[in-house]
C-alpha cells in the first residue's frame, strides 16, 4: 500500500536566543552588529548556538495508521509536528503527505473570548481548516457532543473551564482529515470527557484515517496506536510495535536512576548564582534507592552550591508521574513545611547546601516518577524562573509491596492513594 | 488527491493563488469575527463609527478653520476638512490595524497552517465598514452645505478605495512582518501615523504649499484625499496626474509590501 506520510532526513535547526527570547527589540540588533565586527576581529563565535530540535528524522506511515510519537520533554515531538504541518519549514529534508492534513495542536486554538459558543464554532472550525458547508452539516452533532447545550448562545468567555475544553474539543473531534496530527490535547478536560474524546478518537482511525498522536499517557498511546516512534533529543531513536516503544521509553527513563552527581561545577544545571551537586532519592534507611516501598517513608536530597554571598535561594521539587502530571510541589515556603526551614528568606553565605524533603509512604500510587528541580529566589516564585531549572533529573519507581493496594488498583481511580481516616457511625 | 511537498522554504517568491482561493473562507470568518468583536459590550455600538469622526471633524473645525483661521477656499472648513477626514480614518485605522495583526494572532499563527497574508489583509475589512458609516455624515454635511457631487466624482470613488487599500495594505504588509521581528513598530506607528495627517492633505489644502506641494503626493493619500474632494463637493476640476500618480504609488508599495511579507513569512512562527 501506498505511503501516506514519508518523512525524510528532516531535519530542523534553531538559534539558540532567537527562539527563547521573547522578541527582539530593533536595539538590541544595532548592539549585536556594532559589536558583532570587533568579536570578529577578537576571532570569538557569536553568542548564538544552533540547537537541532530534529535531526535526520526518517519514517513513513500507510494508509489507517494510528502511530504513536512518544520521547521526554523537549524530544522534538512538538517540532515535528509542526514541521508536519507546516506550521513552520523544516531546515533540511523533505516530506510528502498525500491526502487532506489537519493538526490539532491546541484545545480551543482561534476561540474569540467575546464570541457566543454557536459563532466560535464556525470560527475555530473555519481555522482549523473546515469550510461553511462542512460546518453547516455538523453543527448539530458538535453542539450535542459537547454538552454545553442551553449555553449556546453565550459569549465564551462567561463559561467555565471544562465548557470551554468541551466545545473547543467538540469541533476539532469533527474534522474529517485524511490525516490528522494531533499533540497532547488530552491532558485537559475531565475524566469522564477525556474517555469521550479517546473513543472519538479511535472511532476516526477505524474509518481509515491516518493518525499521528504525541502523548505522555502511555495508557492512551498504547490503546490507540499499534505503532509508535520514539525521539529522544530530536533523533528518532526507535519505530516499532507500540508495547516495544513504551517499553525502551521507560528503559530511557530508567537510566535516569535515583541519584545523580555532577561532578564538574560547569557541567552541572545553573548559573553563576547556584549550581546543583548532586540529587538523590534515599529510602527511609538513607540509602540511596530507587524502588521504594509503597508504605514507606522517603527522603529526596538536593546539594548545591551557592556562588553569591547573602542570596536568598529557594529549592522546589516537583514530582511528576509517568503521564506527566504533577502530583505535587514541595518547597521551603514556610506555608507548606510542617517546621519553618532555618535558611527560608535569610542571605546565605558561599558554599555548599544540602535540602532533604521527606515525602511520606501511602501517598503516591504505584508507578514510575520523575523529579523536576528549581532553584530560585522569591521574585521567581511567580514568574517560576530560577537559577537551576532541570526537568526529570531523576527517576523512581513505587512499588507495592505488601499487596496493599493492589488487589483493588482497578477502583482506585486518583492520581495519589493517601490513607485517610474514614469512620462510619451508626445513627439509629 | 492532495499532495502536500515539505521541505526548505528557499528565498523564490511565490504566491500561491489556488491556495488562497482555498483559503478564501477563513479570510471571510476573520474579516467577520472582526466586524462581530468590534463593538462588543458597548452601549452605542455601530454609532461610535459616526461619532468619532464627526467630533474629530468639530474639532479640527474650531481649531483650524477658526482659532488658526485656515483658508479651505470657496468651501466651508467642516465639510472639507471631513471630506479628508473620511479617507484618512480609513486609511490610518486599518494601517495601524493590519500592522499589528500578526502580533495579535500569534498563537493561531503557531499553532495552524494558513496562508498568513489572509490575517493583515482580512484584518482591514472592519474599517471599511465603518468608512461607509462615516460616509453618511459626509452625505449629511452636503445636503447641509447645499453641494452635489459631479458624475466623475462619484465613479472616482470605488478606485479611490482602492488606491487606499493598496497603500494601508502595502505598507501594513511591511510593517506587520517587521513587527514580528521588532515590536518596536507597535510604539512607533501610532507616532508615524499622527506626523504623517501633517503631510496630508486633510486638514489644508495642498496649494498652501505652494510649488513644494509636489512634497505631498509622495503620499498616495493625498492625491486620493484631493481628488475626493473636487469629485464629491463638485468644486475645482480634478487633476489627473496627481491621482494617476497615486495610483501607481500605491500599486508599488502594495507590491514591495507583498514581496516583504513573502520573504518573511516562513519564519513567523518560529520568531514571534
Amino acid at each position: 500500500m501506498e505511503n501516506i506520510i514519508e518523512v525524510r532526513n528532516v531535519s530542523k535547526s534553531y538559534q539558540i536566543g532567537v527562539k527563547r527570547e521573547y522578541y527582539y527589540s530593533l536595539r538590541d540588533t544595532i548592539v549585536e552588529a556594532v559589536k558583532k565586527p570587533a568579536r570578529w576581529l577578537k576571532g570569538q563565535r557569536a553568542n548564538k548556538e544552533t540547537f537541532w530540535a530534529l535531526e535526520d528524522i526518517n519514517f513513513s506511515v500507510k494508509k489507517g495508521e494510528v502511530i504513536g510519537v512518544v520521547g521526554r520533554n523537549g524530544a522534538g515531538k512538538t517540532t515535528l509536528l509542526k514541521v508536519l504541518s507546516r506550521i513552520t519549514p523544516p531546515t533540511f529534508g523533505h516530506a510528502v503527505i498525500r491526502g487532506r492534513v489537519n493538526s490539532l495542536l491546541e484545545v480551543g486554538t482561534g476561540f474569540h473570548p467575546e464570541l457566543k459558543g454557536r459563532e466560535n464554532i464556525y470560527l475555530a472550525g473555519a481555522i482549523l481548516g473546515m469550510t461553511k458547508k462542512e460546518i453547516d452539516s455538523k453543527f448539530d452533532e458538535i453542539v450535542a457532543f459537547s454538552e454545553i447545550g442551553q449555553f449556546l448562545d453565550t459569549p465564551v468567555k462567561r463559561y467555565s473551564s471544562g465548557m470551554y475544553v468541551r466545545l473547543a474539543f467538540a469541533v476539532a473531534a469533527h474534522l474529517e482529515p485524511e490525516v490528522l496530527f494531533v499533540d497532547e490535547v488530552l491532558a485537559v478536560g475531565d475524566y469522564k470527557f477525556q474517555r469521550k474524546c479517546l473513543e472519538k478518537m479511535g472511532q476516526v482511525s477505524q474509518e481509515g484515517r491516518t493518525v499521528l498522536f504525541v502523548s505522555h499517557n502511555m495508557a492512551s498511546v498504547a490503546r490507540l496506536c499499534s505503532r509508535s516512534i520514539l525521539l529522544e533529543k530530536g533523533r528518532l531513536v526507535m519505530e516499532g510495535s507500540t508495547p516495544d516503544v513504551i517499553e525502551k521509553y521507560i528503559g530511557l527513563r530508567e537510566t535516569i536512576g535515583a541519584e545523580v552527581t555532577w561532578e564538574n561545577p560547569l557541567e552541572a544545571p545553573g548559573d553563576s548564582v547556584v549550581r546543583l551537586k548532586s540529587v538523590r532519592i534515599l529510602s527511609e534507611h538513607s540509602v540511596p534507592s530507587s524502588k521504594l516501598d509503597i508504605s514507606k517513608d522517603f527522603f529526596i536530597e538536593l546539594a548545591y552550591q551557592n556562588f553569591i554571598e547573602g542570596a536568598k535561594l529557594l529549592p522546589r521539587i516537583r514530582i511528576v508521574n509517568n503521564e506527566g502530571v504533577v502530583i505535587l510541589t514541595a518547597s521551603s515556603l514556610p506555608s507548606i513545611c510542617t517546621e519553618p526551614d532555618t535558611w527560608y528568606d535569610r542571605p546565605s553565605p558561599k558554599g555548599v547546601f544540602r535540602s532533604v524533603c521527606k515525602i511520606p509512604g501511602n501517598l503516591l500510587k504505584e508507578g514510575y516518577y520523575f523529579i523536576n528541580v528549581t532553584i530560585g529566589n522569591l521574585a521567581g516564585l511567580i514568574d517560576s524562573s530560577g537559577h537551576v531549572e532541570q526537568d526529570h533529573v531523576i527517576s523512581f519507581e513505587v512499588v507495592d509491596k505488601g499487596g496493599i493496594y493492589k488487589e483493588h488498583s482497578n477502583v482506585l481511580v486518583g492520581v495519589v492513594q493517601p490513607r485517610l481516616d474514614w469512620k462510619t457511625e451508626h445513627q439509629k | 488527491m492532495m499532495e502536500t511537498n515539505i521541505k526548505p522554504v528557499k528565498g523564490f517568491f511565490n504566491i500561491d493563488l489556488q491556495e488562497l482561493w482555498r483559503f478564501r473562507e477563513l479570510f471571510y470568518f476573520l474579516a467577520w469575527r472582526d466586524i462581530k468583536v468590534r463593538y462588543k459590550q458597548t452601549s452605542i455600538g455601530i454609532v461610535w463609527a459616526v461619532l468619532q469622526p464627526f467630533l474629530t471633524m468639530l474639532i479640527f473645525s474650531v481649531i483650524f478653520g477658526r482659532v488658526a483661521g485656515i483658508s479651505s477656499g470657496n468651501i466651508p472648513y467642516p465639510i472639507f476638512v471631513y471630506s479628508g477626514l473620511l479617507f484618512w480614518n480609513y486609511f490610518s485605522n486599518a494601517l495601524s490595524a493590519a500592522s499589528n495583526s500578526l502580533v495579535a494572532e500569534q498563537n493561531i499563527i503557531q499553532k495552524v497552517y494558513f496562508p498568513k497574508i489572509i490575517i493583515p489583509l482580512s484584518s482591514t475589512l472592519v474599517f471599511l465598514l465603518d468608512f461607509f458609516f462615516a460616509a453618511i455624515i459626509l452625505v449629511g454635511l452636503m445636503v447641509y452645505y447645499h453641494f452635489f457631487p459631479s458624475l466623475v466624482g462619484v465613479l472616482l470613488v470605488v478606485p479611490s478605495i482602492i488606491i487606499t487599500f493598496l497603500s494601508f495594505s502595502g505598507l501594513s504588509l511591511m510593517l506587520s512582518s517587521i513587527n514580528v521581528k521588532y515590536r518596536d513598530v507597535r510604539y512607533a506607528l501610532p507616532f508615524f501615523i499622527q506626523l504623517l495627517i501633517f503631510i496630508t492633505p486633510v486638514i489644508y489644502p495642498a496649494s498652501i504649499l505652494g510649488t513644494h506641494k509636489w512634497l505631498l503626493y509622495l503620499n498616495p493619500m493625498s492625491g486620493v484625499i484631493e481628488t475626493m474632494r473636487v469629485g464629491l463637493l463638485g468644486v475645482g476640476t480634478i487633476d489627473w496626474s496627481v491621482f494617476g500618480f497615486s495610483a501607481l504609488l500605491s500599486i508599488i508599495l502594495f507590491m514591495l509590501g507583498l514581496l516583504y511579507f513573502k520573504r518573511s513569512e516562513r519564519f513567523f512562527a518560529d520568531i514571534i
